[in-house]
């Protein structure tokens, strides 16, 4: 399948889980409120350049915006993500390139281990990030604290479900794409 | 955000269109009772003795029935509805072509307070709910008739809390809150819930008032979106008033 058109799909996907079932959801705890729509920004190819990575970011956080009602507040943490992940992804990938040359970040593509601080290093920054703007207008540092921390922690719950769930085909960059 | 909504909106409907198959048999009995109680009231259903027949002759020589309407009630149906965050919205599958608008109250279908109109685009609205850390409400005890500020702290959403009543007021847990007659949008006395504990604010002195709410935010669908007629009347004299007080001042 084409990258333009599965990444199409991709955001739909997350966009109506996140509506429809996770923000649905009878309400665990005030702390715990799970996320996930932001693995597509993780998920997209490498090939991307950071301008239409930043750009792709603002497009989803903007569109879950809308239906959350919170005008620009996911869209801010979402380019955050994605200015950060190329630095992230230098630092974690081999600096072989013959031996690296898958087309987007996955567990087989990077490894487990370099996988799991790839994605609770954004995970943590998108929290952090969105968190830290609820919270300039409301609640005690505490509650911050904990709420980050217990975010991420059913976050990454989340994600590596997913990963285990639906491991992605692997694709490798040929000369012709 | 009028755009946004919409977008949203049309989405938010199909899905909730799916959603209602999972609710019609609850639905269903709640209307039944709602038909019940009203069917009670009809005026056959009760039988005047005959020495309550007499003739008066009516004094008033104006139609003073028609006069004074005060709320209009349309009905909405909500589409989306997040009770998770600290800032819930719900929103509506009516909008300003529907001749709805800002500052409308929004009460349940056993009308029970819901929230409030904050924003509208032709075709949906978004409403605050009660459960809003920014939402506050005029409400008061059914009891004693002292009114308070209703509003959220961001933590249950079953709780509201109710500031500002006096500590001289006796407040019992299960004692009743109404809305206030002091509000511009809330139509008076439409139950809010009941209280669930009584505590006290270090900090002015007054009570804090565990409400337990009367909607079940979870799972709203239907609603009644009531105008007042009179609001644009009311808080222009307001301003007038302020204005005019503070023009006297100045001219002292």
């Amino acid at each position: 399948m084409n990258d333009l058109i599965k990444n199409i799909f991709r955001l739909f996907i997350f966009i109506v889980v996140q509506v429809y079932v996770l923000d649905k959801l009878p309400p665990l705890h005030r702390f715990v409120i799970p996320y996930i729509y932001f693995l597509f920004i993780l998920w997209l190819p490498f090939s991307l350049s950071r301008f239409g990575l930043l750009l792709i970011a603002f497009v989803t956080g903007l569109i879950l915006d809308y239906f959350k009602q919170t005008p620009g507040l996911h869209a801010a943490a979402c380019v955050l993500i994605a200015y950060a992940r190329p630095f992230i992804i230098s630092v974690l990938t081999p600096k072989d390139s013959t031996e690296f040359n898958y087309r987007e970040p996955s567990p087989r593509a990077m490894g487990w281990a370099p996988y799991s601080v790839y994605v609770l290093i954004l995970t943590l920054l998108h929290h952090t990030y969105l968190t830290l703007l609820e919270w300039l207008q409301f609640g005690t540092f505490l509650d911050f604290i904990i709420k980050v921390l217990s975010t991420t922690a059913i976050s990454l719950l989340l994600i590596f479900t997913v990963e285990l769930l639906f491991p992605r085909k692997l694709k490798f960059r040929t000369n012709t794409a | 955000m009028g755009v946004a909504s919409e977008m949203t909106g049309t989405m938010n409907t199909q899905v909730d269109k799916l959603d209602d198959y999972f609710h019609q048999g609850e639905e269903n009995k709640r209307v039944h009772k709602m038909n019940d109680s009203l069917l009670n009231l009809l005026k056959i259903n009760f039988s005047i003795p005959d020495s309550g027949q007499r003739v008066v002759l009516d004094s008033a020589m104006i139609d003073s029935v028609k006069q004074f309407r005060k709320y209009i009630w349309r009905d909405a149906k909500v589409v989306y509805n997040t009770i998770n965050s600290e800032k819930n919205y719900l929103q509506l599958n009516r909008g300003a072509k529907y001749g709805i608008s800002d500052n409308m109250a929004v009460l349940n279908s056993d009308g029970a307070v819901v929230g409030q109109v904050v924003n509208v685009s032709p075709n949906f609205s978004e409403v605050m709910s009660l459960l809003h850390v920014q939402s506050s409400v005029s409400a008061a005890l059914k009891k004693t008739g002292d009114a308070g500020k209703l509003e959220w702290d961001g933590k249950d959403p079953r709780f509201v809390q109710l500031k500002g009543i006096s500590k001289s007021v006796e407040v019992k847990v299960g004692d009743t809150v109404v809305t206030s007659r002091y509000s511009y949008n809330f139509p008076p006395d439409k139950f809010i819930g009941r209280i669930a504990g009584v505590s006290s604010d270090p900090a002015t002195g007054f009570y804090l008032l565990k409400v337990k709410t009367a909607v079940n935010f979870g799972s709203i669908q239907q609603v009644f979106v009531v105008e007042n007629l009179q609001r644009e009347e009311q808080e222009q004299l307001e301003k007038d008033t302020e204005k005019k007080v503070e023009q006297q001042k100045k001219g002292k």
